[in-house]
């Protein structure tokens, strides 16, 4: 089938869920309305309350929540075939992430900009607000140690993006002085950034980097990871106005280059998919469709850690209550997009069946270098553009969001242990430098206990990030639930999402700890004991908050 | 296209690109540049806390346009009244 047709049925059916569903939900379950006084103006101070134009906060919105996350996991989970990525990213985009996105900046913006975490002590229960902290300590250990791997597996694939994903930390750095330090206005160093950046990639090209192949017994892949903790631990320790922001201004930039022509490339070279609809002949060792594929992919169908943004800053910057469908639905669905042009790339960019076949040999073993891969097969195909270069560049983009990423998660990582220490009197945690680097050690301890000390563990870990990460949308799809309940509206929209997600983690985290078992991975499969106990935990949390709410709604 | 609605065009552009930079960070960079300022006001009023500063004859002309954000800065640093004997704020 040509790529084409896939690329615009799920472009078409996305827009349908922006112009009939968001618009229902909006209207007649958010029952959102213009003339709602938002945080942004209620309690405006310019500085984290400030009122936003649309475009520009969707636009912030999106670039914060599309990441290395929506690449990877469509990657991973095409073993399966193409037709069921497409069919959970297109519809989890349209019925679950859409709706949870908005609703996360809709429950925000009518309880004063306030967190999904801090609401869910309120909404539901003081224990819900605990489990919804641990679920998120447990989601950044393993963005942390999942996205080190992913990273290196790209160095050690495209060795040409070395050079160009360091120098775009440099070129990072040197704009932030130039902005924060000089108040040079934002135009100039933004195009000259980007051209370096280009011509830089032109350069690894032709210079690409290796590590040696053992240094003290680790293969180039953990020598890899060892480099981006250290590297982490430094840049979570600067200022962010050094490098956390404008890095992630460089992010959205690449983020929009590399989307627009990647869907330009697929519709003017329209290639074949080579990749089965369904693959019946999947490799031994694949775990099943249902319910591997809810939690392989999670971000680009549905994602816990949109809420935290959606709620976190999204909303305190929300001019008018009805913008929330445009920023909401829109951001989620430019995400789902990144998806799908991702399942495009791993399932057309290869020449043959039978190299997709060698490629999706083994579970759990492919990544962005499949995404690098097929990828730039398509864009050298549809533009200009040659495939070792296209390569560089798709690389660069997809290390550039993960190493972002991975610094922010140390960060929180960090915030999270220095709270510890406050709450619990220990003084030694409350140093900065003494909690980044326990934060570090657990994460790296997690990515070499994941396999990535033999360079062979591929992304084991992947499906288990993708299980927390459900279970924190569970968690605040139960918030929005509740609140309906309350309310007294129609909550079967963000109520059927809920039992779904939270059930198929709970499913899948059952599942791994068999095959963790037999795989002898111990140390992840402890971690997916504790996932299954947070899991039971959330489950039992929203039937009792739900009947709890239900019974007083019917009552008064 | 004349040279004005290009100059239109560049300056929406640059809004965009200045928003998209800062809307993100404007609370962690006001906190990380008040910390800085903090800092500052400290060095300013060292001597009058027993700190011995070797610069003080120059910092002591800062201190009147220092006094404004003084009241802010002890209060947000848990001090209800001015922490300064013969220093009154209020």
């Amino acid at each position: 089938m040509p790529a084409i047709v896939p690329a615009l049925i799920g472009i078409t059916l996305v827009a349908l869920g922006y112009f009939f569903y968001s618009k229902f939900i909006a209207e007649k379950i958010y029952q959102l309305d213009p003339d709602y006084e938002t945080p942004a103006h209620a309690l405006r101070d310019d500085i984290d309350f400030i009122p936003t134009n649309r475009v520009v906060l969707w636009g912030h919105h999106f670039t914060a929540v599309a990441g290395a996350a929506p690449i990877i996991g469509p990657a991973i989970a095409v073993i399966w075939g193409w037709l069921p990525a497409f069919i959970w990213v297109i519809g989890g985009t349209m019925f679950f992430a859409g709706v949870h996105d908005f609703g996360a900046i809709w429950a925000s913006v009518r309880n004063e900009g306030r967190s999904i975490g801090s609401l869910t002590g309120d909404v539901v229960s003081h224990r819900a607000r605990t489990l919804f902290m641990i679920v998120i300590f447990f989601l950044l250990m393993m963005v942390n140690a999942v996205f080190a791997v992913a990273i290196s597996n790209a160095f050690v694939a495209t060795p040409s993006s070395v050079i160009p994903a360091w120098t775009a930390i440099a070129v990072a750095v040197v704009i932030g002085v130039l902005i924060y330090k000089m108040g040079v206005p934002i135009l100039w160093p933004t195009i000259i950034g980007t051209i370096i950046l280009y011509v830089v990639i032109y350069v690894g090209d032709q210079v690409p980097v290796s590590l040696p192949e053992t240094v003290m017994g680790l293969g180039a892949g953990p020598q890899w990871i060892i480099i981006l903790f250290i590297y982490a631990t430094i840049a979570s320790l600067l200022p962010v106005w050094l490098l956390l922001q404008p890095r992630d201004y460089i992010n959205g930039i690449q983020l929009i280059i590399g989307l627009g022509l990647l869907f330009g490339a697929v519709f003017v070279a329209n290639p074949d998919i080579v990749a089965p609809m369904f693959n019946t002949d999947v490799p031994d060792g694949t775990p099943p469709l249902v319910p591997l594929l809810f939690v392989t992919i999670a971000c680009g169908a549905l994602s816990g850690f949109h809420g935290l943004v959606s709620s976190g800053t999204t909303s305190k910057q929300l001019n008018k209550e009805t913008d929330a469908r445009f920023v909401g639905y829109l951001g989620s669905s430019g995400e789902g997009l990144l998806a799908l042009v991702t399942i495009l790339a791993v399932s057309a960019g290869f020449a043959s069946l039978g190299e997709w076949q060698t490629t999706y040999a083994e579970f759990g073993m492919t990544g962005i270098p499949t995404f690098v891969e097929g990828g730039s097969q398509i864009v050298s195909d549809g533009t200009p553009l040659s495939k070792e270069f296209a390569a560089t560049l798709l690389a660069v983009m997809a290390v550039l969001f993960a190493g972002t990423t991975m610094d922010a998660g140390v960060r929180l990582q960090r915030y999270i242990i220095q709270e510890w220490g406050t709450i619990y009197k220990i003084p030694v945690l409350q140093n900065g430098y003494i909690a980044t680097f326990a934060a570090v050690a657990a994460c790296l301890a997690l990515a070499f206990g994941a396999g990535g000390r033999s360079g062979q563990g591929g992304m084991a870990i992947w499906p288990l990030f993708g299980t927390t990460n459900q279970l924190l949308a569970g968690l605040t799809l139960l918030v929005l639930s509740v609140m309906l309940v309350k309310l007294k509206r129609r909550y079967v929209f963000t109520m059927v999402p809920m039992v779904f997600v939270t059930g198929m983690s709970f499913l899948a985290a059952i599942f791994q700890l068999w095959d963790l078992f037999n795989k002898g991975s111990y140390v992840l499969m402890g971690i997916d004991f504790v996932i299954i106990i947070l899991a039971i935990f959330v489950i039992l949390e929203s039937g009792a908050a739900f009947t709890r709410e239900k019974r007083a709604a019917d009552a008064s | 296209m004349t040279w004005a609605d290009i100059k239109k065009k560049l300056s929406w552009l640059s809004y965009l690109a200045t928003e998209a930079y800062n809307a993100p960070y404007r609370g962690a960079v006001a906190r990380a540049k008040r910390d800085e300022d903090d800092l500052f006001m400290l060095l300013i009023f060292s001597e009058m806390m027993g700190v011995p500063n070797p610069a003080t004859y120059y910092t002591l002309e800062l201190q009147p346009i220092m006094l404004e954000r003084f009241h802010e800065w002890h209060k947000r640093a848990g001090m209800e009244h001015s922490p300064l004997d013969g220093f009154r704020c209020c």
